[in-house]
């Protein structure tokens, strides 16, 4: 009582000691160093480990140029689609009373839920040759498995819910009061979402798609499954670091590992420039 | 323009809001619709700005159906209970948002900061204008939403809850501020509140509600003098409720004769509704019946005392000056002046004004009711 009394500008509110605080702390940056840090330090490491030159040649060698515009395809396509998704299952969500709207609130996860590996084996089974769909578009020319359109597919799959997850939280709490206004006024459902929906939930829509995009870059499971790892066709950056380690290029390897880690830094740097962003007072919702 | 309402109903999830209301809103008139939470009301004005669609009936702008206008041709000028200001907008472009959205008739931009600069200058706020919602004060919002409401010329403006989040001063004059503004611009207006003291000092006509029904829709006046229910007459303002058999032209109260001429009701059981002003402490001589205080509180110059009467202890609020004296747990005698009394009959009520057979203590004779 008179401890706590005394320590009144200090945080023994909790009440442990200053020696468990610090090995608290130094647990835990323990753990973050070993976790997190080492990691990227290995892979810049092992990636200069035989010079520069290494470096360089297997950055622009053919196959990891491949690589590197087939992801970045990937992504943007994923991205967009999931950007109009999000929006779209974050508007229905929020704005609207259905039959089956916890379902679909569950279903949105259920990505986030299932292992990659599975979500690729499911597209498998859909697309696969002895699937209904799957000869069906063989027919027609259009090839989904072993090709671009299946890395396209299994990527949007995985990376659903990150832009609605965002969106749905915000938007619910927000409420429709700011749109029904827009709209008794006269506007438009065009001029309402341009002019009212969309800046009122900007900053965690550019958020949900830092995350998505990170996510859709790296998505290793589902897109092993499905892509064939065709060498400069369907190889996407984390397979082409996996083709090039079990080749005993490990220095190759590491070299195309830092170039996602590079793409997963700068992801980073940008969500914490955003999350400033974010908690700034102007941006706070109306006291209620 | 004159606002009609008929036979409306509509029900979310089986609980029915509204069922079958019907009401007349004059061309420029200010009405309130009164009731607590869950009574409808805000259904109500949202249906008649389109916001909900009604399962039954109709709203009528002047002679033409509303639903016949897309909801952006509505005319309606809608405040919402948090104002529902653009967040990421200042006040400027909040208030000519509407202006903007205007499809056929869009104004030039310099009419439109005219029009901003006029609305600024009605409500109050000019010099405000670069300001974000977040930098204004609850008053302050509310008055940049009455602002954006106007600015479309609206055919009926709907205020929901208009003070409602605001402290009780600043309600106090945003309540008279809306009155003025409202005899200046003369819209037809409907505001929504729970709040019955506000409801009878701004409105032109009371509409109090329970249950998704209009209880009844009258003058202020009348509202608190002549109560068409008892859920009305205990709505607004004080009051208290005794069980009353009516036998014989007298008034019984657990077999007490109250000394109320109730020659003029028919014979049955039902309560009569008092308020603090409709009691007095009795003679010892004179008629009255006895109660035991509860409780006492002090309001304002008055004290108001609960006592417990009767062999249940129906609870009676009754007020005294402040510098009579009083215990807990005093007996006192009670004597009943005047009240209204209601008979059920056949789902509704036969409401009547009882009054004290003759006047004969020091209070002055209006305080004994008039009738009703």
């Amino acid at each position: 009582m008179n401890r706590r009394q005394a320590n009144h500008t200090g945080p023994p509110v909790t009440g442990e000691s200053p020696w468990a605080r610090r090995a608290l702390i130094t647990l835990a940056l323990a753990f973050l160093g070993l976790m997190l840090i080492a990691p990227l330090v290995v892979v810049f490491t092992e990636a200069f480990a035989r010079g520069a030159g290494v470096y360089l040649a297997a950055l622009t060698s053919p196959h990891t140029l491949a690589a590197l515009q087939l992801t970045l395809g990937v992504a943007i396509i994923s991205v967009s689609a999931n950007l109009i998704f999000g929006i779209a299952a974050a508007w229905a969500i929020t704005r609207h009373t259905f039959r089956g709207k916890s379902l679909l609130l569950t279903l949105i996860d259920l990505p986030f839920a299932v292992s990659p590996v599975v979500s690729g084996l499911m597209f498998v089974l859909l697309f696969g040759a002895d699937s209904l769909l799957g000869p069906m578009l063989e027919d027609n020319g259009i090839r989904i498995l072993f090709a671009t359109p299946g890395i396209v597919i299994v990527t949007i799959f995985v990376t659903f819910p990150f832009i609605a997850r965002e969106l749905i939280p915000l938007m619910q709490q927000q409420g429709a009061a700011e749109e029904e206004a827009a709209v008794s006024l006269g506007a438009g459902g065009l001029r309402t979402f341009c002019l009212v929906t969309l800046p009122n939930v900007k900053w965690a829509l550019l958020y949900g798609v830092l995350l998505c995009n990170a996510r859709a870059m790296g998505e290793f499971g589902a897109v092993s499954v499905v892509s064939g790892h065709i060498r400069g066709q369907t190889n996407t950056l984390p397979l082409h670091v996996e083709i090039l380690y079990n080749d005993n290029k490990a220095a190759a390897a590491f070299a195309v590992a830092s170039l996602l880690a590079l793409l997963a830094l700068v992801t980073l740097a940008l969500k914490t420039l955003l999350e400033k962003r974010f908690s700034r007072p102007a941006q706070a919702p109306h006291t209620r | 323009m004159q606002l009609t309402v008929s036979g409306l109903r509509k029900s979310f999830s089986g609980q029915p809001a509204l069922d079958d209301v019907s009401l007349t809103v004059a061309s420029g008139e200010l009405v309130a619709l009164l009731g607590p939470s869950g009574s409808g009301k805000t259904t109500l004005l949202r249906t008649i700005a389109g916001l909900e669609q009604p399962d039954a009936g109709v709203v009528l702008f002047g002679d033409r159906d509303a639903a016949t206008y897309r909801i952006q041709e509505r005319g309606v000028g809608f405040v919402f209970q948090h104002y529902a200001l653009f967040r990421h907008m200042r006040v400027e472009d909040n208030i000519a948002f509407g202006l903007r959205a205007q499809k056929s008739r869009r104004l030039p931009a310099h009419l439109i900061a005219r029009r901003v600069g006029e609305l600024l200058e009605l409500v109050q706020l000019s010099g405000l204008e670069k300001r974000f919602p977040a930098q204004l004060s609850g008053g302050q919002r509310q008055r940049v939403a009455l602002a954006r409401a106007l600015a479309i010329e609206p055919r009926v403006l709907l205020l929901d809850e208009p003070f409602g989040a605001l402290d009780a001063r600043v309600r106090k004059d945003l309540r008279r501020w809306l009155r003025d503004i409202h005899d200046r611009t003369g819209h037809t207006t409907v505001f929504v509140t729970h709040d019955q003291e506000e409801a009878l000092e701004l409105a032109d006509r009371v509409v109090v509600m329970n249950g998704g029904r209009i209880e009844q829709a009258a003058g202020p006046d009348a509202i608190y003098d002549e109560p068409a229910s008892p859920f009305v007459f205990s709505f607004i303002g004080d009051s208290s409720r005794l069980p009353v058999r009516i036998a014989q032209g007298r008034a019984l109260f657990e077999g007490d004769d109250l000394d109320l001429d109730a020659g003029a009701m028919s014979e049955g059981e039902g309560h009569l509704f008092l308020r603090p002003e409709d009691m007095d402490m009795a003679q010892a001589s004179g008629p009255g019946f006895p109660g035991r205080i509860v409780s006492m509180r002090r309001i304002g110059g008055m004290r108001r005392i609960t006592l417990a009467c009767g062999e249940a202890g129906h609870p009676v609020v009754f007020d005294v000056p402040a510098h009579r004296a009083f215990s807990l747990s005093q007996d006192l005698r009670l004597r009943i002046c005047g009240g209204r009394m209601y008979l059920p009959s056949g789902g509704s009520f036969v409401a009547h004004r009882l009054k004290a057979h003759e006047v004969q203590d020091d209070r002055p004779p209006e305080r004994s009711g008039n009738d009703a």
